[in-house]
């Protein structure tokens, strides 16, 4: 789970790390308020959970109460980068002397926490790490072995003098809400060295483990405020991992990695797929009576492709749990249906016996892929 | 020989009286595999048809002789019985459970190091050797004997694929499902490095996914030390792009992780990758043939 900007903010302030004071405003009049609050100037930064908001737009210096009021209007009524805004931060203005760059993060590649550090900071960083790899200083930290006072000495190295204490400081309380807090992602871009000798986060990404979210009660309440769409919202609460995309054919299938050769498939087949939806192992007739409801709810489906390899999964399940769905809907479209492995003959079975008449029973993955792509380009025509 | 479990593997299942673990331990024993305990705190003395339960490995051990851990238990108290495997030296960890907080799991990884233990997993299918030994979920009945090693992350593609050799007449020394989770066990690039050291492996099937960088680093090794042929699958081509938090991903990985990066990076190695799980199947028949 991805935290807002602010979000991670008030992380952060438990763990010690200083940040600018700010208002969570969701109406332009609350900005305006706010700004008057700060002392009549203020930063209005839009709060979504993609990058590039710098670049965008989505940060704006306001003089005044009426530029906060105009930009947070805006920001509201807009979105930003195709996504719905129902938040702006509105944060006090501060007199930055330098920007620095920090970031703790689990590697998956060595299954050790990477410490990352640069004297310069701002939208440039992936650029700087590129061009000059040896101004970002790098740190293995062994998660037995936590985060030492070496390793802090090692990463602020290249920081100014004056510096050094403080980032120090801030770094050992973004290990701790790594740590503390199940992150695994935390970041500060730009970490900045005020004029009067502070040092501040002025952003803050962090990366929540969902796995964890079983011990962390306070995080999963942060989840309420993410804006969700509502048939997102449905699979959600069955348990099925659905992602919308902008194709013809719904796709049904078990497991991540089979789910996503058959978008892949689909495509070489000349069509494109309306979504990625994972049923996970052991789906039951009513999950996949849910999964077709979904898959369903998209008007652009032209076609829907049912690939199923049965290993705890049952394909006489299946075919149970999609005879039984079609009692509750009628569906316009036709319905391409594969079936292997564990119980794939009765499956295959019940569904010959049904003789429904959406469904196309087919033998291979492959074929299902080119029949699914024909059917919905027959429907679309 | 194949690799990981063989005839002598002799299997302790951590969680065997919950009901996937009952269902899986049963199953692993119809197959023919040696499955000679089972653990769950509390219930020492009783047994699972005839699989007797203890309330710890060591007990296990000590009583039956087991080697090789099987782990089902739920993913709050699964990193605990990964160690406890480890600190009874069992030769191989297999876990399947699937949702562990990735912080656990760095720890326990980090524990492991420099143990003699293996750990597949978690959130994995497991481990076959065809017509030897099966431990864990995939479904014995897809696979069939033969000199083909198969290492995977994903689990129902990895039957599709396997499914797939099978109806060919394409036999299995053994495959490995080394699971989709950040942290985990044995990777493509050590599976590879025991597959070439197999006398009974003449060809290598790998199947990776988009996310990491596992794919890109076996490449190295590929280019580097193997001296079998390797036919690769890479899922994801198509998947939408993960929303991107922040640039420290970026920074370590660089242009890795795609699904175009992978299959890339092992052409540039010499492998031939399959655009389809079929395809896979039919370079797999022209090289042995």
């Amino acid at each position: 789970m991805d935290l807002f900007e602010f979000q991670g903010k008030e992380l952060f302030k438990r763990h010690g790390i200083p940040v600018p004071r700010g208002i969570i405003a969701q109406t332009p009049e609350s900005a305006r308020a706010a700004t008057e609050i700060l002392g009549g100037s203020s930063v209005v930064k839009v709060q979504v959970q993609i990058g590039g908001r710098g670049k965008g737009g989505g940060v704006v210096l306001a003089d005044s109460p009426d530029d906060a009021e105009a930009a947070a209007e805006r920001m509201l009524a807009e979105g930003f980068g195709g996504r719905r805004v129902t938040r702006v931060l509105v944060e006090e203005r501060l007199a930055i002397a330098q920007e620095f760059y920090a970031a703790i993060l689990l590697d998956r590649a060595t299954g050790t926490d990477l410490a990352m550090v640069a004297a310069e900071g701002g939208v440039d960083i992936e650029e700087l790490a590129r061009t000059k790899p040896e101004a970002l200083r790098r740190l293995h930290i062994d998660p037995e072995i936590g985060i030492h006072p070496y390793h802090l000495r090692g990463l602020t190295g290249a920081l100014p003098p004056e510096a050094r204490d403080l980032v120090e400081n801030i770094l050992a309380g973004l290990y701790d809400v790594l740590t503390r807090e199940d992150a695994t992602l935390v970041e500060v871009n730009p970490l900045v060295l005020l004029q009067d000798g502070r040092v501040f986060a002025l952003d803050a990404k962090v990366t929540i483990d969902d796995n964890a979210l079983f011990r962390q009660p306070e995080l999963e309440m942060f989840k309420s405020v993410h804006p969700i769409d509502p048939v997102e919202f449905r699979a959600r609460e069955a348990g099925l991992q659905y992602v919308k995309l902008d194709g013809q054919v719904g796709i049904i299938g078990n497991g991540a990695g089979l789910v996503m050769s058959t978008l892949d498939l689909v495509q070489q087949a000349g069509a494109g797929a309306a979504n990625f939806l994972d049923v996970g192992g052991g789906a039951s007739a009513d999950s996949i009576a849910t999964s077709l409801e979904v898959v369903l709810s998209d008007p652009n489906v032209r076609s829907v492709l049912v690939n199923i390899f049965g290993g705890i999964t049952r394909c006489d399940l299946v075919a149970e749990g999609l005879l039984e769905a079609l009692e509750r809907i009628a569906p316009a479209v036709r319905i391409v249906v594969r079936l292997d492995g564990t119980n794939a003959d009765e499956g295959r079975r019940i569904l010959e016996d049904a003789r429904h008449p959406v469904i196309v029973p087919v033998q291979t993955m492959l074929e299902a892929a080119k029949r699914a792509a024909e059917l919905a380009e027959g429907a679309a025509a | 020989m194949s690799i990981l479990v063989d005839d002598t593997t002799k299997v302790v299942v951590s969680g065997i009286t919950g009901r996937e673990g009952t269902f899986h331990a049963l199953r692993n024993r119809a197959y023919g595999t040696q499955v000679v305990a089972g653990v769950t705190p509390g219930k020492a003395g009783q047994d699972v048809q005839g699989i007797p339960v203890f309330d710890t490995i060591a007990d296990a051990v000590d009583a039956t002789g087991a080697n090789t851990s099987l782990i089902f238990v739920p993913a709050r108290f699964a990193t605990e019985a990964i160690l406890e495997a480890a600190d009874s030296e069992l030769r191989l960890i297999v876990c399947i459970t699937e949702g562990i907080p990735v912080r656990d799991m760095a720890r326990t990884a980090s524990y492991l190091r420099g143990k003699p233990s293996t750990l597949v997993g978690p959130n994995c299918p497991g481990v076959i050797s065809p017509g030897r030994s099966n431990v864990g979920i995939i479904p014995g009945e897809i696979c069939a004997p033969g000199r083909v090693g198969l290492v995977s992350r994903s689990g129902t593609l990895t039957y599709q694929i396997v499914h797939e050799l099978t109806q060919r007449g394409i036999g299995q020394s053994t495959c490995v499902g080394m699971g989709g989770d950040p942290v985990h066990g044995i990777g493509f690039l050590e599976s590879l490095a025991l597959f070439n050291w197999d006398p009974e492996t003449d060809l290598v099937v790998m199947i990776g996914e988009i996310g990491g960088d596992d794919e890109e680093r076996a490449a190295e090794y590929i280019a580097q030390e193997m001296t079998k042929p390797v036919i690769g699958y890479i899922a994801g081509f198509t998947a939408p792009p993960g929303k991107r938090m922040g640039h420290a991903g970026a920074i370590i990985t660089g242009s890795r992780g795609t699904a175009q990066a992978k299959a890339e990076a092992l052409e540039l190695a010499g492998v031939q990758v399959g655009r389809t799980p079929t395809e896979v199947a039919a370079l797999v028949e022209a090289v042995l043939s």
